[in-house]
């Protein structure tokens, strides 16, 4: 075997490389653009069934969604993966390391945005960056924005609202973090904080794992975070949109309208949120089918933030280094937020 | 040789584990495989990205899960 690769050789694994992936590309394009005609036809035309019938808006509905949200979510998700594959909370930790609180803060915030997280890597990351220097307030921006801003949400805003919607829950995502975790840097609460957060010594030096990956690598990663992200969501989407069908179909416009537009409706769309498990792709097929029945987008968007940044399961992992306290005053300063920037937006839009 | 498997028991955690086990046994080699589960533990050997690999005290591998192949490449360098 050559030890050095001539030019042609070259060429060609470059070639084997993204061959593939611009037909992918091309076949996605395809297949997004066909995807209303397609069940038009099938549920409409080959099926028979009346589209101005329940049923026949309700199963259109059910299998149009299901396949542009699949498109949706298959396509950023391999874009981002490879692009996030050159971040990661290492290199994340050193950009913060040593700045201010305000600065620091908004620094965090947009970087929660791009760098790869997993919510069950909270524990780690949150010590790792307490133990290394980071204040307090500037982590718990990272954490806040981290979730909120995920690209699930936003490509799923985009592709449903287009891209004013989303700017708009983008800006006030990494707003309600600089804010939340600004606010809750000046409270003074590293006594709520298990002390051996402070206590743990860092030794060893960290492994980046941005670092050393080739093309391939980088390639096939993005693969697996759609088959892992796709296996993870696909069960609570199929519940959202067979939710959003049902009211799609049947629930009466005048109803949402008489009952959702009140001053209540942003804390009552929260109250539901927090305690609400499910992700960004769950809740979306909820959130537009609730939007054409006439709630306001404010309070679509206040409900959708409170589910994918507030999770009990990852609350119950940051049990084990904050004090129960501290985990309210979290939930509290962040549900504020929240609520001031669904009623903002009701006045607003 | 000692392994330890850094995570904090997540889906990809497993993944690792199994996929180490998969390369040591195509290398005909038994070792046991430790696994560190507690937060403080892991963030001592500085790591962030679980999972992570630690090989004879060192740390060789993290926030990511490689191919039994990849692995065995990793691990054959170190037997």
């Amino acid at each position: 075997m050559p030890t050095t690769l001539t030019e042609p050789d070259v060429q060609r694994s470059s070639l084997r490389r993204w061959g593939p992936i611009v037909g992918a590309a091309v076949v996605w394009w395809v297949l997004y653009r066909a995807n209303r005609p397609f069940w038009n036809w099938v549920v409409f035309d080959t099926a028979g069934m009346d589209p101005t019938s329940h049923w026949g808006e309700a199963v259109h509905f059910f299998f149009y969604d299901v396949s542009k949200i699949a498109l949706l979510l298959s396509g950023v998700i391999y874009l981002v993966t490879v692009l996030r594959s050159f971040m990661s909370v290492e290199r994340t930790r050193a950009l913060l390391g040593g700045r201010r609180e305000g600065v620091g803060n908004v620094a965090a915030a947009g970087l929660g945005v791009v760098t790869p997280f997993c919510s069950c890597s909270a524990v780690p990351v949150f010590m790792g960056f307490v133990a290394a220097g980071v204040p307090l307030g500037v982590t718990l921006s990272f954490l806040i924005a981290s979730p909120m801003v995920n690209e699930v949400a936003i490509v799923l805003l985009f592709g449903l609202f287009g891209w004013k919607i989303t700017a708009l829950y983008i800006a006030s995502g990494l707003l309600i973090a600089i804010v939340a975790g600004t606010l809750l840097g000046r409270m003074q609460l590293e006594r709520w904080v298990e002390p051996f957060v402070f206590e743990t010594k860092l030794r060893g030096k960290p492994i980046d794992p941005s670092k050393g990956l080739s093309w391939d690598d980088r390639l096939q990663m993005a693969r697996e975070e759609v088959v892992s992200i796709l296996r993870k969501v696909w069960p609570y989407l199929l519940v959202g949109i067979g939710v959003g069908a049902v009211i799609h179909g049947w629930a009466p416009e005048t109803w949402f309208a008489a009952h959702a537009t009140g001053p209540l409706g942003v804390p009552i769309a929260v109250g539901i949120g927090v305690p609400l498990y499910s992700n960004a792709a769950g809740v979306m097929p909820l959130v537009e089918v609730l939007y054409d029945k006439g709630v306001p987008m404010g309070t679509l968007l206040a409900f959708m933030m409170s589910v994918v940044a507030l999770s009990l399961p990852e609350l119950i992992l940051l049990r084990r280094v904050l004090k129960p306290k501290l985990i309210a005053t979290y939930v509290g300063v962040v549900a504020t937020g929240i609520l001031a920037t669904g009623f903002m937006f009701n006045l607003v839009l | 040789m000692e392994i330890k498997i850094l995570g904090t028991g997540c889906v990809n955690c497993n993944n690792l584990e199994a996929n180490t086990r998969t390369a040591l046994a195509e290398l005909g080699l038994t070792v046991d495989i430790d696994k560190v589960t507690d937060p403080a533990e892991i963030v001592a050997w500085g790591v962030m990205s679980t999972p992570a690999l630690v090989i004879d005290d060192e740390v060789v591998l993290s926030g990511r899960v490689p191919t039994a192949r990849q692995l065995g490449e990793l691990l054959a360098t170190r037997s």
